[in-house]
């Protein structure tokens, strides 16, 4: 066995950021062990030759695509499972997001094989692939290797980034696929639905984030004052906007956007890890949060413990009043 | 219907874990708690089963691990399920993903659930994998990661937020599914109900009884292994302000923030 297949999330015929970072970190590594840098894509007809061999680009040597449902894992589990026993790559790879989960998972399962997720960072060894990935809320970081062939790594949300380095034209080959019969039970009804307002946080150089302790819906106007004070924009957690507190669109997180602001100032917010992955790397964080306890003090730059009731309503008054 | 639900006993929140430097484990030691998204998953569960769409006869908790496990199992059936099996065995130590997923898929094969849940993740290994990994081994669909799930006869109607927003998927039964904690709110236990946890059915098992092979778990049946444990990246410690006088946190917040430019 040798090589490495990764697999490229494509969504109305765009391929996924987190997809050809896991692309380009996959064709750095092939050029380390040895092997093929494949891709494995599925979908329907919006999977073009074109579009397919721009994967070239960010180094992949070929691209196996496969015509099956997409926004589903057990179909790719299918294509990449074949892949793998036809060809014989050594590992699968995986970027950030739900859908390389379940796939990973799912290869595990048919394949026997070892898997990491939340990798932050793949090293070559003696030929050999080691997973890099922190644990325990980060509190310790694991190298792990894998004890057989294929193992199947899952990364963390932007860890590997794109890099541009191959010609622009991997050789695209049609992979017949035969699902399986439990990989047909499951069926997209409606994908990608939007929720609530449409809201721009990308752009913004100063963000206020809210989180599960702003207490209720309502709470979220204490961030609209501060943001409105500080000229920047709201956005909030996961779990705010499931609970509808929230429109979907300004959401950070591992489902949601990746954001890296002069100022991310979050309330409320306890720091989990999935919601960490979306803003870690913005220029200043400071953190509201009456949990002294709360993950989110451990990479604030600076933190308040407080209630967030009693300090936001003074501090969008105080700047303000700095701003003149 | 049977409904099983997988569940698992994680080290306190409250608790500082910590990974034992000899076995390159986590140290499972101290305090335990049932896995805070596993409440979701038992109380998914029961509102099937009080919700009337479709019959349940029972709803069955599942785990594995040492023999403190039994704890998680009471908590799980204090908070509704009828019964409970223990899978435990020495064989099963040090199980990474890919083998827990081969025993637990065993147990279940025993049970012929019509639905097994679980919770999306653990607190302790943040695996995310476990729904997907049992699924695929019992040749049922799976949805990980679901929001809300409403049954009718023979299938389920999930939602879940994927890549580029809200999915709805139609899975058919029997199928595996991981909720997140946006799914509800679970119900605390009543007294009674923890009472009378210790009286309901449990079964312990070993690996023999439901037929797994001990080269199949373990640290045999890894395919992973740790090679190394570090600490992370040495980070400067943010500043802490305790909130006293809100006027003073206030003032020292502006002062920071116009220090580094950010009220131009």
């Amino acid at each position: 066995m040798s090589g490495i297949l990764t697999y490229a999330l494509h969504y109305e015929g765009e391929f996924n950021t987190n997809s050809l970072g896991a692309v380009s970190e996959g064709a750095k590594l092939a050029k380390e062990i040895g092997g093929d840098a494949a891709v494995a894509v599925v979908g329907g007809d919006d999977l073009t030759d074109d579009l397919c061999s721009s994967l070239g680009k960010y180094g992949a040597s070929k691209v196996y695509r496969a015509n099956a449902p997409e926004g589903l894992g057990a179909p790719v589990v299918d294509v990449m499972a074949k892949v793998i026993a036809d060809e014989g790559y050594s590992y699968a790879l995986f970027g950030g997001g739900l859908l390389g989960f379940e796939i990973g998972a799912g290869l595990t399962a048919r394949l026997n094989a070892g898997v990491t997720m939340e990798v932050t960072e793949v090293k070559a060894q003696d030929g050999k692939l080691v997973a890099v990935r922190p644990i325990l809320q980060d509190s310790a970081i694991v190298d792990v290797e894998y004890v057989s062939e294929p193992g199947i790594i899952i990364g963390r949300l932007n860890a590997f980034d794109v890099q541009e380095s191959g010609d622009g034209s991997a050789e695209v080959v049609d992979v017949d696929i035969q699902l399986e019969e439990h990989s047909t039970k499951a069926r997209m009804v409606k994908r990608g639905e939007q929720r609530g307002a449409d809201v721009n946080i990308e752009d913004a150089e100063l963000l206020v984030a809210g989180g599960r302790g702003l207490g209720s819906a309502e709470g979220f106007e204490l961030c609209e004052a501060l943001a409105e004070a500080l000229g920047g924009a709201v956005a909030a957690t996961r779990a705010v906007v499931d609970a509808g507190w929230y429109p979907y669109a300004a959401q950070i997180g591992q489902t949601g956007k990746t954001v890296a602001p002069k100022l991310y100032l979050a309330a409320g917010i306890s720091g989990a890890i999935q919601h960490k992955v979306g803003m870690q790397s913005s220029e200043n964080i400071v953190a509201i949060n009456k949990d002294q306890n709360a993950p989110i003090f451990d990479f604030s730059d600076l933190g308040i413990v407080g209630d967030l009731n009693k300090i936001l309503p003074k501090l969008t008054e105080a700047v303000k009043a700095k701003k003149g | 219907m049977k409904i099983c639900v997988l569940v698992k006993e994680v080290p306190d929140a409250a608790v500082e874990k910590r990974i034992d430097s000899s076995t390159k484990r986590i140290d499972r030691s101290g305090e335990k708690n049932l896995n805070p998204f596993d409440t979701h998953a038992i109380e998914a569960a029961m509102q099937v089963k009080e919700g009337g769409v479709v019959e349940v006869e029972e709803v069955v908790a599942v785990t594995m691990g040492p023999e403190s496990a039994f704890r998680a199992l009471h908590k799980a059936v204090s908070l509704g399920a009828d019964r409970s099996i223990h899978l435990t065995d020495e064989a099963l130590a040090g199980s990474d993903c890919c083998a827990t997923g081969h025993a637990l898929a065993k147990v279940l094969e025993t049970e012929s659930p019509d639905l097994v849940l679980l919770g999306q993740q653990s607190d302790d290994g943040e695996c995310y994998t476990m729904g997907a990994i049992v699924a695929d081994h019992l040749k049922m669909p799976s949805l990980t990661q679901v929001i809300k799930m409403d049954v009718a006869e023979g299938k389920l109607t999930c939602e879940r937020q994927a890549e580029y927003g809200y999915d709805t998927v139609e899975v058919d039964l029997p199928a595996v599914i991981s909720v997140g904690d946006a799914i509800n709110e679970p119900r605390y236990p009543s007294l009674k109900a923890i009472m009378g946890a210790k009286k309901k059915q449990l079964d312990t098992k070993s690996i023999g009884d439901v037929g797994i092979e001990a080269d199949k778990v373990g640290s045999d049946g890894s395919r992973t292994t740790v090679l190394a444990i570090n600490p992370p990246p040495e980070k400067a410690a943010g500043e802490i302000i305790e909130d006293e006088d809100t006027n003073e946190t206030v003032e020292k917040i502006v002062a920071w923030l116009d220090e580094r430019k950010l009220l131009a």
